[in-house]
């Protein structure tokens, strides 16, 4: 009897001594998170801005320089050096001598796992995706990340993305077909065994384009640059 | 004479070292129960980020620091934690410090976080690190605990750059990035591969075997 009373007591005050446990240990974990991020903030920023400018150069070959443009709510371009990632850019790829080469686009979308943050290049004056680079991915080694394998790049040295005749959408959708049933130039050849994440690129490259190069295309001239003023 | 007797004492300092018992609880995970060699734990990450010398000391080090700072704190809060919770509390703390390698790594190179990919985020499920906090740091002191992690976390980067060099310098005809080899060197392409790593892997189980075997003779 007197067993049984002690079990009954003894949950209790264990249940208040577990939640205790538990939340003061969720406690310290949170602060040393918040701690690490701060710490590492100003770093990781600068780091990644760096990746992105090798990455514009690999999306964009032939260039010699890139400058940043931000979107105004007027649907306008103008240069811009503000480095909060919220403000929506593009940046626009020149070579030796100042002549535009291409737009380079960040676009992101939900992959097998996490986010894909993707980089791609587009021709302007061809009308073509030239270029694509994985930029953040935690796709599942092995499988999902084939995207960053040369094969599957192959799909992105001169994909199609011509807009239609009116230069409000594109003409032929991205789209990702199984692997092997490639038959035109705006088709993405996906990976065997990795549908989700093929699909994915697809659908993040459509949007991204569906949504960028219309705006690219309309305000191209504000990219090019005044070789005087240099 | 005076040569034998200094040679005496060396030996004798030597082996007061080595039998203290403090480093045998470091000595121990480096070698006589090194984790990858002998406990053959914690496969994953040696088999998939040991196709060079570079990723396998990053992922090495990335562990031992988790290994070292969980192994403290779970030590330094072992009277706390309630026995039916502990394992929650172990995988918290454990996946605590590993969003702060995650951040630290991204901070010092984008480029190395991006080549070790997922399998940073997957050291919180690396059971060297469960399986120490669960059997040595909830019931040893925090300087004993520091010991442990350390020689476990050696051991471990140790191993991994064991495989890690073997398959990067018969696959990749270099070492930590550095070419070295001939150019007539033929790369064996097998060895970057995930095949690459089972046969080194197998290669190296073999020798540290029969090391052992030897020694239990002797």
């Amino acid at each position: 009897m007197s067993e049984h009373k002690q079990t009954e007591n003894n949950p209790q005050g264990n249940d208040k001594k577990m939640v205790i446990a538990m939340g003061s240990i969720g406690l310290i974990c949170a602060l040393l998170i918040v701690l690490t991020y701060q710490g590492t903030f100003a770093s990781i920023e600068k780091n990644k801005a760096e990746a992105l400018e090798k990455a514009i150069f690999k999306v964009l070959p032939g260039i010699s320089k890139t400058k940043a443009f931000r979107l105004n709510q007027d649907q306008t371009f103008s240069e811009t050096n503000a480095t909060d990632p919220k403000i929506p850019k593009v940046y626009a790829g020149y070579d030796s001598i100042g002549q535009l080469k291409g737009i380079a686009v960040q676009a992101n979308g939900k992959g097998y796992g996490e986010v894909l943050n993707l980089l791609y290049g587009y021709d302007i004056d061809n009308q073509k995706i030239v270029g694509f680079y994985v930029l953040e991915s935690k796709e599942t080694p092995g499988i999902g990340d084939k995207i960053e394998k040369e094969d599957f790049l192959a799909n992105f040295k001169a994909m199609d993305a011509a807009l239609n005749d009116d230069f409000t959408k594109i003409k032929n959708e991205i789209t990702t077909v199984k692997h092997g049933e490639k038959t035109n130039d705006w088709q993405i050849d996906g990976i065997t065994g990795a549908t989700i994440t093929s699909r994915a690129v697809g659908n993040i490259l459509s949007m991204s384009s569906n949504q960028w190069m219309p705006l690219i295309y309309k305000n191209k001239k504000s990219f090019l640059i005044n070789d005087k003023s240099k | 004479m005076s040569v034998i007797n200094q040679n005496k004492t060396e030996k004798g300092f030597l082996s007061s070292i080595a039998d203290h018992p403090s480093t045998d609880e470091f000595i121990k995970g480096v070698w006589r129960e090194n984790p990858v060699f002998v406990q053959v734990l914690g496969m994953c990450p040696s088999l998939a980020v040991s196709n060079s010398a570079k990723n396998a000391l990053a992922m090495g080090l990335a562990t031992a620091f988790v290994l070292l700072m969980s192994n403290i704190l779970i030590s330094l809060l072992r009277d706390f934690i309630p026995k039916q919770v502990r394992i929650a509390s172990y995988i918290l703390i454990i996946a605590t410090f590993v969003t702060v390698i995650d951040y630290a790594m991204q901070a010092i190179s984008i480029e190395l976080h991006k080549s070790l990919g997922a399998f940073i985020a997957l050291i919180v499920v690396n059971c060297i690190i469960l399986s120490r906090a669960e059997a040595f740091a909830s019931k040893n002191t925090v300087g004993k605990s520091i010991l442990d992690a350390l020689g476990m976390g050696i051991g471990f980067t140790f191993a991994l750059l064991c495989i890690g060099g073997v398959r990067e310098i018969l696959g990749s005809g270099s070492f930590l990035g550095f070419e070295f080899m001939p150019d007539s060197f033929e790369k064996w392409v097998i060895m970057v591969l995930p095949a690459g790593g089972f046969f080194t892997l197998a290669f190296l189980l073999l020798i540290f075997n029969s090391f052992k075997i030897k020694n239990n003779r002797a």
